[in-house]
């Protein structure tokens, strides 16, 4: 089977409102940034293009066509577009390249949610006939997830607290955060109940933003010279659509795209994991089976901030540049999509 | 060169479909009009409500219909301070899963209740009906707490 | 009572969804230069061609721009319909034209209504000039222009439309 390399990524800011910017504003900067880290001219010098959007988010029918004219799309280009976070652009683009269609592919996802209201927006992504009337939100959802977490005795409100206090923490060291700061375990608790028992702290805020990488064959990367981090494994699987068919309290679907990936294979030095509330961290960092010896979500995670449909493809990205820069040997980035930590998609990147 | 204005317009986007209900959707919603609460038996025994018009497992085809009671227990729960527009309730209430009694596998709705004081898992609940239903979800107007329930 | 009512096959399922939508930076330079009365565009840095209205980016090269490029209020017909068929909430009466028109130093089209002319007389390579409201009325609208109308002047040939400097086509070819 061909070997992918990751050659390039770059990620915006992550930034609560971004104002006066359209799709093609806010994705083009990221694509310049992967272009220079190859040496690219433009998305005419790599085989394939995918993308990972939600139009609903910002309220503009078909954003992602309008995307495109981030592209230069003279002479047409071989692209694609999933409805997901942009890590499942990655799956793609990596069968795409696997099944030889592609040496090289460019991928990126963007997500302006400040127009709208998110957690009611992603109500309408429920099933039509029992849950979307009812405008049952996701945040409702986590949180009726970490209640199950919480009576079977499995995690506290105080571990959930440690998430947040550790991503704040990590935060401080990512320019890109959009919450950062020396907050502790006994602050955290005081604050009010959100939507109890979630406190803010515990919900990934909103962002608007933009994520990019490239990727293509070990024997493309090395032609054009570049520092690659291979990804060795990928995998994702989907749980049923209604959350009472589930066990909310594990997630079985990590677990199972964990071991398809070789995660467990050697010694895991870092983990990124989109867990957009606390509660999951935990609930994900068992199903990974990560241990002391991996520093999960050492850029601060979602909790830090989210940029919808770009999150899950930044995790693989905080992987390949820990590896990049000699911080890590080996790692596991990790994204979800859905309420509730539906369906899951996990990667594993080794240094070359 | 002109500074550029931030220009902004609110807007509502509307989707006014209609759905069909096809044979299994359609025969729960039945119930509900008729203030019954409908489930059906997956291939493992399981009775399942709301309804799934495949098995879950097995992906075959299910007509085992059992009618399930309109008490049930409370197995998670989480408290809406502040109720958005859109929601079925306007006051805070509890969004909960209920296990009804004679079913295997909870389903989601809202409760009202007068504080998050008064809600608890394992505390029983019971449907309480809109005056007119008409074959929709929130002909369930929400669960409200059974007086003297445990919990 | 119930028993007599057919069973469910339907539901009504309305979504309604309330945003703040925010215009990018290029389209909110377009239009507040619209309700100045201007035609702005932008001109690609890799290509050279202008777009009006731009979105911030050259769709060829997949580069940024920047540089604005005021544009004249007349162009030419690139193709346009005849339109017979009411639109629900369109207040306009049919039969009535719809082109797309490129303004003089432009490369792109954009759709607008051509007026005060012969529908049937209507043709491609066509010249026309803009019709604008009152300055009083003006917006952060694209119909601020009212609609275009015929210009008196020779028809610019197929393969100069989309072509012509800011000047106009001056002397053909």
């Amino acid at each position: 089977m061909r070997e992918i390399a990751v050659v390039a990524f770059s990620q915006s800011a992550c930034v609560a409102d971004i104002g006066a910017v359209n799709e093609v504003e806010l994705i083009m900067p990221q694509l310049q940034a992967v272009y220079a880290q190859v040496g690219l001219n433009s998305a005419q010098d790599v085989d394939f293009v995918c993308s990972g959007s939600c139009d609903y988010l910002q309220g503009a029918a078909f954003a992602f066509v309008a995307g495109v004219d981030a592209l230069g799309a003279v002479p047409p280009l071989k692209e694609s577009h999933v409805e997901m976070d942009a890590a499942w652009a990655l799956y793609e683009a990596v069968l795409k390249i696997r099944t030889g269609h592609a040496d090289s592919a460019l991928l990126y996802g963007f997500g302006k949610s400040s127009p709208g209201e998110l957690p009611a927006v992603l109500s309408q992504r429920l099933d039509p006939y029992y849950l979307a009337p009812l405008w049952l939100d996701t945040v409702s959802l986590a949180a009726l997830q970490a209640r199950m977490l919480l009576d079977s005795g499995s995690i506290t409100e105080s571990d959930m607290a440690a998430v947040v206090s550790r991503s704040r923490q990590n935060a401080q060291a990512n320019p890109l955060a959009q919450l950062a700061g020396d907050v502790g375990v006994a602050a955290l608790l005081q604050d009010d109940y959100l939507l109890a028992p979630l406190r803010r702290g515990d919900c990934a805020p909103v962002s608007d933003g933009a994520a990019a990488m490239i990727i293509a064959t070990v024997e493309q990367a090395r032609r054009w010279g570049v520092p690659y981090v291979r990804l060795t494994g990928i995998d994702q699987r989907i749980e049923s659509h209604n959350p009472c068919m589930r066990d909310l309290t594990d997630s079985v679907s990590t677990r199972q795209a964990a071991a398809a990936a070789g995660v467990h294979e050697a010694a895991l030095d870092v983990a990124e994991i989109y867990a957009p509330f606390s509660h999951q961290e935990i609930i994900l960092t068992r199903a990974l089976g990560l241990d002391e010896a991996t520093v999960v979500n050492p850029s601060g995670g979602v909790l830090a901030g989210n940029l919808m449909m770009a999150s899950g493809l930044a995790r693989v990205g905080e992987v390949f540049q820990r590896i990049v820069n000699g911080d890590a040997r080996r790692g596991v980035a990790h994204a979800t999509s859905g309420p509730c930590l539906q369906h899951n998609l996990v990667a594993v990147l080794e240094g070359a | 060169m002109a500074i550029t204005e931030k220009l902004s317009q609110e807007f509502e986007l509307g989707f006014t479909y209609t759905r069909s209900t096809g044979p299994v959707v359609g025969r729960f919603l039945t119930g509900l009009r008729d203030s019954r609460v409908l489930g059906i038996r997956g291939s493992d025994g399981r009775v399942l409500v709301p309804p799934p018009e495949y098995d879950p497992a097995t992906a075959a085809a299910l007509s085992d219909w059992v009618e399930v009671g309109q008490e049930g227990t409370v197995v998670s729960w989480c408290w809406v301070s502040e109720p958005r527009a859109s929601h079925p309730l306007q006051q805070p209430f509890a969004w909960v899963m209920v296990r009804l009694d004679g079913a295997d596998v909870p389903m989601i709705h809202c409760l009202q209740a007068s504080s998050a004081e008064a809600v608890s898992t394992g505390g029983r609940v019971r449907v309480a009906w809109v005056a007119e239903p008409r074959g929709h979800i929130t002909d369930i107007r929400c669960f409200v707490p059974v007086p003297g329930g445990a919990s | 009572m119930s028993a007599a009512r057919p069973d469910v096959t339907g539901i009504e399922a309305p979504v309604y969804l309330h945003y703040h939508f925010t215009a990018g930076t290029a389209p909110a330079r377009f239009l507040a230069r619209l309700r100045e009365g201007l035609l702005s565009g932008q001109r690609c840095p890799r290509c050279g061609n202008v777009y009006i209205p731009a979105r911030g980016s050259c769709p060829a090269c997949g580069v940024p721009t920047t540089e604005e490029v005021l544009l004249p209020d007349r162009g030419t017909v690139q193709s346009f319909t005849i339109v017979h068929i009411p639109i629900p909430g369109n207040p306009i009466e049919p039969p009535y034209v719809v082109a797309n028109i490129v303004l003089d130093g432009a490369n792109i089209s954009f759709i607008h209504l051509l007026s005060d002319c012969v529908n049937e007389a209507v043709r491609i390579g066509q010249r026309v000039q803009a019709v604008w409201r009152p300055p009083e009325e003006w917006d952060y609208a694209m119909d601020n222009i009212r609609h275009f109308r015929p210009l008196d002047e020779p028809d610019v040939p197929v393969e100069r439309i989309g072509t012509l400097p800011v000047s106009g086509p001056g002397v053909p070819r």
